[in-house]
């Protein structure tokens, strides 16, 4: 067994690179090992690089914990943030574990799709920043090649004015989403909805979208064809937590829900 | 490998092999069974300690990544009954008692940081602590009277 504990993100490459298995908050990694589905013996600990941990601007580090944002970030992040397990796991679990792990229900993943955010991955051959549709490839896949570390989500240079997150689950606290969505509205009505746990990765509903959006003050039955598209868009399957029929009732009704506290 | 660390106040270290949590070294290796092992997810919060200065589950914490940290168990907490535990002992909000260490952990954290919280507070700090016995009123019931008493 073997753990390093790296201060620098070039040493933390030159492991990553050898074959060690990133390690942040460990809320999804040890969950894993305690169940006996992988039990890694090359780690590298990514807690000490400070570079990590910052947040500046728009760049958010991949080390920032689910507490920070909870704390400090822009409205609906901060609302997905709070509805993360508890505050055990928000004080661990950090953003860049959440975009490792890639669940479809992750809660960090509706913002970054609704907000059109990057992913930040860093190698030792450079640096790129994909669009978060880019990033995301399938249930639990990423286009995060071995050799590369998340470094950061970058958010766009300017947030819609308005923007809610929410969550459907079976309880409040430390819950998994049965769908989860953050709406953005700005002042020119420009409007994006986007989903978690009702597709292979997060996604986005463009025809939703795009009537809503030619709608300057939407009317009830505005609103309910909004509610109406995004259930036909989302692409739900029925598995131990919910059914399809339901995620598609749900992720309408959070949508149109979400839109109408933008409007308020 | 061996890693050393701080655990409550006094310099430790631990021979890891595998990747095993900080909960089995403490229990098994450390000969600190305060922190209980329950399920092994983080769902619980019985092994809550606190980790360089914030509350996380003992069994999610990779034991290999804390060298040069500081962790305090429920053990840590000082010589007798600390304030949060007198509360828990005189509301009786003690059954079965499995999930007590990791509520003692968790509100001491809550009473450092934040010496007067309101309910929601309370709620909010201990929403990662499952009480099996259901003991919740008497818990929170405690811990609000020890509020009033800072206030
Ligand atoms: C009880 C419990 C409740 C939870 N509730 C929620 C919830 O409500 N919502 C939710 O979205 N999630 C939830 N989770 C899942 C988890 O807490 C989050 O996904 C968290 O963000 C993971 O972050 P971490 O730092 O702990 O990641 P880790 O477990 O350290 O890592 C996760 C994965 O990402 C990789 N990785 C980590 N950092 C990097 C990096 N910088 N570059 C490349 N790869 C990296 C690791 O190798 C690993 O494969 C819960 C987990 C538990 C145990
Ligand atoms: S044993 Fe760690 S949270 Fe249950
Ligand atoms: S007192 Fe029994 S689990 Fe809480």
């Amino acid at each position: 067994m073997k753990v390093h504990h790296p201060t620098t993100l070039d040493e933390a490459l030159a492991a990553v690179e050898a074959g060690a298995v990133p390690l942040a908050g460990g809320t999804d990694l040890m969950v894993e090992v305690n169940f006996g589905h992988i039990r890694p013996d090359h780690v590298v600990g990514l807690r000490r690089i400070g570079e990590l941990s910052s947040w500046e601007d728009r760049r958010i580090g991949a080390m920032v914990t689910w507490r920070t944002v909870e704390t400090k970030g822009p409205k609906a992040y901060a609302e997905a943030a709070r509805t993360v397990g508890s505050p055990q796991i928000r004080n661990a679990g950090t953003i860049g574990g959440n975009l490792g792990t890639a669940s479809p229900a992750g809660d960090g993943h509706p913002f970054l799709a609704a907000v059109d955010a990057g992913v930040e991955l860093v190698s030792r051959r450079g640096r790129r920043v994909l669009a978060w549709s880019d990033f995301f490839t399938g249930v639990k896949r990423t286009a995060r090649q071995p050799e590369e570390l998340i470094t950061a989500v970058v958010l766009p240079e300017r947030l819609p004015m308005r923007h809610a997150f929410g969550k459907v689950g079976v309880r409040n606290a430390m819950v998994i989403a049965t769908v989860c969505a953050v709406v953005t509205r700005d002042e020119d009505g420009a409007t994006t909805a986007a989903f978690g746990s009702v597709a292979p990765t997060p996604i986005r509903a463009p025809r939703a979208e795009e009537m809503i959006s030619a709608e300057p003050k939407p009317t009830e039955s505005a609103l309910a064809e909004f509610q109406r598209l995004v259930s036909e868009e989302v692409q739900p399957i029925t598995d131990h937590r919910s059914t399809e029929a339901y995620r598609r009732h749900a992720a309408g009704v959070l949508a149109r829900r979400l839109l109408e506290r933008c409007l308020r | 490998m061996i890693i050393t660390f701080e655990l409550n106040g006094a310099p430790a270290s631990a021979r890891v092999m595998a990747p095993v949590s900080l909960l089995d070294v403490l229990r098994d290796q450390l000969g600190l069974p305060g922190s209980k092992n329950v399920c092994e997810q983080g769902e619980c919060g019985s092994c809550s300690v606190i980790l360089d200065d914030e509350v996380v589950c003992s069994c999610l914490v990779m034991a290999g990544d804390i060298e040069g940290s500081t962790v305090v168990t429920v053990e840590g907490l000082g010589e007798g009954l600390n304030p949060v535990q007198e509360a828990l002992h005189r509301a009786g909000a003690v059954q079965c008692g499995f999930c007590t260490p990791g509520i003692v952990v968790t509100a001491t954290d809550l009473f450092t940081k934040r010496p007067r919280p309101d309910d929601d507070e309370i709620k909010e700090a201990l929403a990662g602590n499952i009480c099996r016995c259901t003991g919740y009123g008497a818990i929170v019931r405690a811990l609000r009277g020890l509020a009033e008493v800072e206030r």
